[in-house]
């Protein structure tokens, strides 16, 4: 049990100093632009066929299920603005970044722990390339930037999801539509979501990154930094939307 | 008295410049028990190929990954160039990588970059005015040194065992390093392999005047390539001398690496 609780700590202030070292190698020369590029398009845009799909099935499933319970109320009228409110505020924020969790996290740990495993990353070192900036820098900052663009591309597609499900079972015009969002929606409602995808995609470089960075020798390892790098980067979204959510509380 | 202090100091300035590595007393323990290195004492001079040989743990990919910086040893002191690398900074340190290869066991190749920008991605870090053209011929010259021109624009996953370590030779020698380590040059491959491996070694040797650390259990290679061996055992330096010599060692237990 102590052992348990050590490791723990162990674990965090391994964690801390990794991602502090990101804070001091990003602005330190050279700067890997090209990688960085190659990253966000890794990340960014071979992610969006994933994200369309699960966005529009987010928005259009969100809009039968409510649609009941409105009707028996009479505010079947606030359909387009509530399921526009839920997938801006939280779903498609913590659905988008639990689908690069598993799919970027979890690529980013089997890579650089693949790389670890074969001496890639100490070939780097022993040439004098800082591996650190080279593929952890990149990458952070890569989640960082594209995880929130994801997102407002999921916000976008759920809603044409949830425009088509409305469709379904009524004529709605996609101008009628889109105008009872916007009379919903605040600023509000955008920025605090905005901010936390952030916190999302840079706690989803981060640990995959570090996963990967500090996998033992052994294939086997590869494996488990993938898995972990899913686990941990699942349950930390879930711990900065609940932070995220109290803070928002605060100014609501 | 003036006359023999300035002979003193011309001495050892004359063995500075003779003497590219020098450990001293270097110990390594790993997991608190595993005491893998108790003490070793070694020096390699310039243009000399020293070979390390030992049992499989001894310590040897520990002995030249500490010189490196990529393992930091618990006590000792390691002179490269006249310099202990373990009071450096990082970027002191990185201008002595510059000047070191390190060929490791597997390769170590880039995956995701084809065998040409595996070795313009090492030259382009370290002389970012380079032009296009100017890498490239680099590249191909680097290459050719290694006879595999025609593999530039193969990935490291189409290549077999023996063309990967040649490629990996390749990337270190396009920094034209003074001092070059070989981890294991000739492990997992056959014997023809492992012969050209070792030819190469000699070739890069006699070419380019470097000096190298051979680890290697391949006698044929030792044999070949080496100028002077060492034997560790237990975490030091067990035995040392010629492969002449210690093929007629008194030491059974050396003598055995031989047979």
């Amino acid at each position: 049990m102590i052992l348990t609780i050590k490791k723990t700590f162990d674990d965090i202030g391994s964690v801390t100093l990794f991602a502090g070292k990101f804070f001091k190698e990003v602005f330190i020369p050279p700067y890997e632009f090209k990688e960085f590029l190659k990253q966000c398009y890794i990340i960014g845009y071979k992610s969006l066929p994933l994200v369309a799909i699960t966005g529009f099935i987010m928005g259009l499933v969100l809009t039968l299920q409510s649609r009941p319970t409105l009707v028996k109320f009479g505010a079947e009228s606030w359909l387009p603005g509530m399921v526009a409110l839920s997938l801006i505020r939280e779903i498609a924020p913590v659905i988008t970044a639990l689908i690069c969790a598993g799919k970027v996290s979890s690529g980013i740990g089997a890579e650089l722990g693949s790389m670890k495993v074969t001496e890639q990353i100490d070939a780097m070192e022993v040439s004098a390339i800082n591996p650190y900036n080279y593929l952890v820098v990149t990458r952070i900052l890569a989640t960082t930037l594209m995880v929130p663009i994801l997102v407002f591309f999921a916000d976008a597609i759920g809603i044409l999801g949830g425009y088509f499900g409305i469709n379904i079972h009524g004529d709605v015009t996609l101008y009628h539509f889109l105008a009872q969002i916007f009379q919903s929606l605040e600023f509000l409602d955008v920025i605090p979501a905005t901010i936390k995808t952030f916190f999302f995609g840079f706690f989803i470089g981060m640990i995959g990154c570090y996963k990967g960075f500090n996998a033992s020798n052994g294939t086997e390892s590869v494996g488990k930094a993938a898995n972990s790098a899913v686990v941990t980067a699942s349950l930390a979204i879930f711990i900065i939307d609940m932070v995220a959510v109290q803070i928002t509380d605060l100014f609501m | 008295m003036i006359e023999e202090k300035e002979n003193i100091a011309t001495k050892a300035k004359a063995k500075e410049q003779r003497t590219m590595i020098e450990i001293k007393d270097l110990h390594k323990t790993f997991g608190g028990e595993n005491h893998v290195l108790q003490g070793v004492n070694l020096t390699v001079n310039k243009g000399e190929d020293l070979v390390i040989l030992g049992r499989s743990g001894s310590g040897k990919s520990v002995t030249i990954k500490c010189i490196v910086g990529l393992i930091e040893p618990d006590k000792g002191e390691i002179n490269v160039f006249g310099e202990n690398v373990l009071h450096l900074n990082k970027s002191e340190l990185n201008e002595i990588r510059v000047r070191i290869g390190f060929l490791f066991q597997s390769g170590a190749l880039y995956d995701s970059m084809s065998v040409r920008e595996n070795l313009a991605f090492t030259l382009r870090k370290h002389q970012r005015d380079l032009s296009k053209d100017e890498v490239e011929n680099q590249v191909i010259e680097a290459l050719e040194s290694v006879g595999l021109a025609d593999a530039i624009d193969k990935m490291p996953s189409e290549l077999s065992g023996g063309m990967q370590k040649r490629i990996g030779l390749a990337r270190t020698l396009i920094l034209k390093p003074e001092i070059i380590l070989y981890d294991e040059p000739t492990t997992g491959l056959d014997t023809i392999t492992s012969r050209e491996i070792s030819e190469l070694i000699l070739d890069i040797k006699h070419k380019r005047k470097t000096t190298s650390i051979i680890i290697t259990h391949d006698m044929a290679c030792a044999k070949l390539t080496a100028d002077r061996i060492m034997v560790l055992k237990e975490g030091v330096i067990h035995a040392e001398g010629t492969y002449e010599e210690l093929e007629k060692s008194d030491d059974e237990w050396v003598r055995s690496f031989f047979e």
